[in-house]
């Protein structure tokens, strides 16, 4: 990700106390007392504590956790629906918390939209009045407002059903609709709690797909809370996880899936399907040889010896990939005294970028046994993938042993290796 | 060794607090009571000034537009056997108090309700006070009515408001109260102040239940209506009245009968005004 974002939103030191008494709750915590000890001491529940995060502008931030955990909380927070018992919420330079009523209707206004799990659509009020809501009540005029959310429903792909009533609608339809009054608010952030949630799989599959859809075209700063990990993971630029109402790790769907800060993280993603996540860049080795366009037979069959491998990938001084060439080939192109290996080599092969999925290259390993290309946007060969290696990486993953464990990471990554193997 | 308890004299404080108000503020009851004198004369001379077939034809059109064709029928056959009865006047008048007091009961009630479905603390004092005002025997009420308001059509309208009153209040409390919290949040996240909240968002969620009190409302006031023939009211209540007097149970039966025939239009027109207009 883009290093020197921007911030839209900061938190920090953001806490919450539902009861009477929050000051002695939080001096307990001070003290380092958690949630359960601090409920049985003083009734009072600890919802939130000592929240630290940044926002960046434009960014799809999910906030995943177990229920319970303080996502409601934290998201209701952000637009005061619950007030924090302290901290910071700094949006454009101005301090949520401190604002006084109207100034707090203003900022919501401005800067926030929600969208329900529950829907929360207007019983009363067609898909259209739904859609203008927020437009309505800033005071936009009737037919600036009716163009605005004509085209937000539009982007949900609701044309045609203006004029019906939300209980006329499925569900998948409903949330567009709230999706719909959100957008069309034009506010500067999208808060969504549990938006999916109530939606079956497959309805929630397409609305996923859509909201990426429509943050790349629209860039729209986006918290997005959800209890699912999948659903992060599939969405989310960045997570962070909460736990009994504390941050217990932020990071990219893959830092947490290869480095999970803790034993409540990793168990967290047991259950995923990691063939979905880790991509070919996982499962990469280095190239052991490579040969040139105009290497002659012999020169290639003793490099592919040296290397113990029946095929090898050809490619330019740069690394630009140009084919394959088969062990049988080049002793064929030998027995003919053939001059190069230009006319033996093939296309027969597969190619795939790094962030392909691991799970689509299990089809590709049926078809063909050589070890699949990995390659840049310019062709040139980052690595290959090897049958073995897939169920290696995956068997990897899914072992709690993991945790904090750094080198699996780093032997991958390291560009050096990779560079160091193909000039050999 | 009989303890003597000294009777407490709840019935004289009443009186000496009635008296008090009958004498400091007659210059206000008798402006209420010269206003709504008013207002019941000019509805009941307008309503007396169509004929009879006219009224009847537009009632019956009403009822067809707000209902259907056949609370259009029963509304044209009722009303009629009423005027051959020889009880339109009678019944005009019941009409006309009916109407005026449920006015009266519902602009009083609407914000008095709405208050206190958004008031915590106002919801706790006046609902004790409602179950006072309406478990009070009817014509209890028609007692104090008189010293503010002598004998006749504005005691009845009084007494009618004040015993009618308690459903409106309580139903449009209810039904703002039951406006999911998740409806009230989400206007909330999008930034309502209060009055946008109550109009776009509360009030016509609540609007059902509104008129269901409204309805209860009317309902009482008919009843009352009838009961206040005793303080001198007009009307269907009392041709009653005067048949019981009489010992003339046939007369009393037919007054009676156009009582049951009103209460059941105005039932069914605001019930099908509360479900939604069919067309
Ligand atoms: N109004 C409240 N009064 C008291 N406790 C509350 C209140 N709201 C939430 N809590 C408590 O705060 C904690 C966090 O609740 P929250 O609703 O934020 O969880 P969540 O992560 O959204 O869970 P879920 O997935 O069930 O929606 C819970 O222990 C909950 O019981
Ligand atoms: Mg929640």
């Amino acid at each position: 990700m883009n290093e020197n974002r921007n911030v839209k939103i900061r938190v920090r030191n953001l806490s919450k106390v539902f009861g009477n008494q929050p000051k002695k709750a939080l001096e307990l915590r001070n003290q380092g007392l958690k949630r359960p000890e601090i409920l049985d001491k003083t009734g009072q529940t600890l919802g939130l504590s000592n929240i630290d995060f940044d926002v960046y502008e434009g960014e799809l931030l999910v906030i995943m956790g177990l229920s319970g955990s303080g996502k409601s909380t934290l998201i209701r927070c952000l637009n005061r629906l619950i007030e924090p018992t302290e901290g910071e919420i700094v949006i454009d330079g101005e301090n949520i918390p401190e604002l006084d009523d109207k100034a707090l209707l203003e900022c919501r206004r401005r800067h926030f939209s929600m969208v329900f799990q529950n829907f929360a659509l207007f019983p009363h009020r067609t898909v259209q009045q739904n859609a203008e809501f927020g437009l309505e009540i800033r005071g936009v005029d009737k037919q600036e407002r009716a163009r605005v959310a004509r085209n937000a429903l539009h982007q949900v792909g609701l044309d045609g059903w203006e004029d019906a009533y939300p209980n006329q609608l499925s569900g998948g339809m409903q949330q567009r609709v709230g999706l719909a009054r959100a957008l069309a608010n034009d506010s500067t952030v999208l808060l969504m709690d549990e938006a999916f949630s109530a939606l079956d799989p497959l309805i929630r599959g397409d609305m996923q797909q859509e909201l990426l859809e429509l943050q790349n075209r629209m860039q729209k700063t986006t918290v997005f809370i959800t209890h699912d990990l999948d659903e992060a993971i599939n969405i989310g630029d960045r997570i962070i996880l909460l736990k009994d109402g504390e941050i217990v790790q932020i990071g990219t769907p893959e830092d947490i899936l290869t480095h999970p800060a803790d034993d409540y993280v990793a168990r967290f993603i047991e259950g995923v399907d990691m063939s979905r996540i880790l991509t070919a860049r996982h499962a990469m080795r280095p190239v052991r040889a490579t040969a040139r366009e105009d290497d002659g037979p012999r020169t290639t069959l003793r490099k592919m010896s040296e290397s113990g491998i029946d095929s090898i990938y050809v490619t330019s001084r740069d690394r630009t990939l140009h084919g394959l060439v088969e062990v049988d080939a080049v002793e064929q192109a030998v027995k003919q005294g053939k001059e190069s290996i230009r006319d033996i080599m093939t296309q027969d092969f597969r190619a795939v970028g790094p962030d392909e999925p691991l799970h689509n290259l299990f089809a590709m390993f049926s078809e063909k046994s050589f070890p699949i290309a990995v390659v840049d946007d310019n062709r040139k060969l980052l690595g290959v993938v090897v049958k073995g290696a897939v169920l290696d990486e995956l068997a990897r993953a899914a072992e709690p042993a993991q945790v904090g464990e750094k080198q699996v990471g780093e032997k991958q990554h390291d560009p050096e290796t990779l560079a160091a193997a193909g000039d050999a | 060794m009989a303890i003597e308890v000294p009777r407490i004299p709840l019935g004289q404080w009443i009186e000496a607090g009635l008296d008090w108000l009958t004498s400091n503020y007659s210059m206000v009851t008798r402006g209420i009571s010269r206003v709504t004198q008013t207002g019941i004369d000019g509805l009941n001379d307008a309503l007396m000034w169509l004929p009879e077939w006219g009224l009847l034809a537009i009632i019956v059109g009403l009822c067809w537009w707000v209902a259907n064709l056949r609370l259009g029928i029963g509304a044209a056959l009722g009303l009629a056997l009423i005027w051959n009865l020889g009880l339109w006047e009678p019944m005009i008048e019941t009409l006309t108090l009916v109407v005026i007091a449920t006015f009266v009961a519902v602009v009083i009630a609407l914000p008095v309700g709405i208050a206190a479905a958004l008031s915590e603390r106002l919801y706790r004092t006046i609902m004790p006070v409602l179950d006072f005002m309406q478990t009070m025997p009817a014509f209890v009420y028609l007692i104090p009515a008189i010293p503010f308001f002598g004998i006749g059509s504005v005691s009845a309208i009084f007494a009618t408001v004040i015993f009618s009153m308690p459903p409106a209040i309580r139903f449009t409390t209810l039904g703002i109260r039951q406006v999911p919290v998740e409806l009230i949040e989400a206007a909330d996240a999008y930034g309502a102040n209060r009055a946008q909240k109550l109009f776009k968002v509360q009030l016509p969620l609540s609007l059902p239940t509104v008129m269901a009190g409204i309805n209860q409302t009317i309902m009482l006031a008919l009843s009352m209506v009838v009961i206040a023939a005793m303080i001198g009211a007009d009307g269907l209540g009392s041709e009653v009245w005067r048949a019981i007097q009489r010992l003339r149970p046939g007369d009393g039966f037919e007054a009676g009968i156009a009582v049951v025939i009103l209460a059941m239009l105005l039932d069914r027109v605001t019930q099908s005004l509360r479900k939604g207009r069919k067309t």
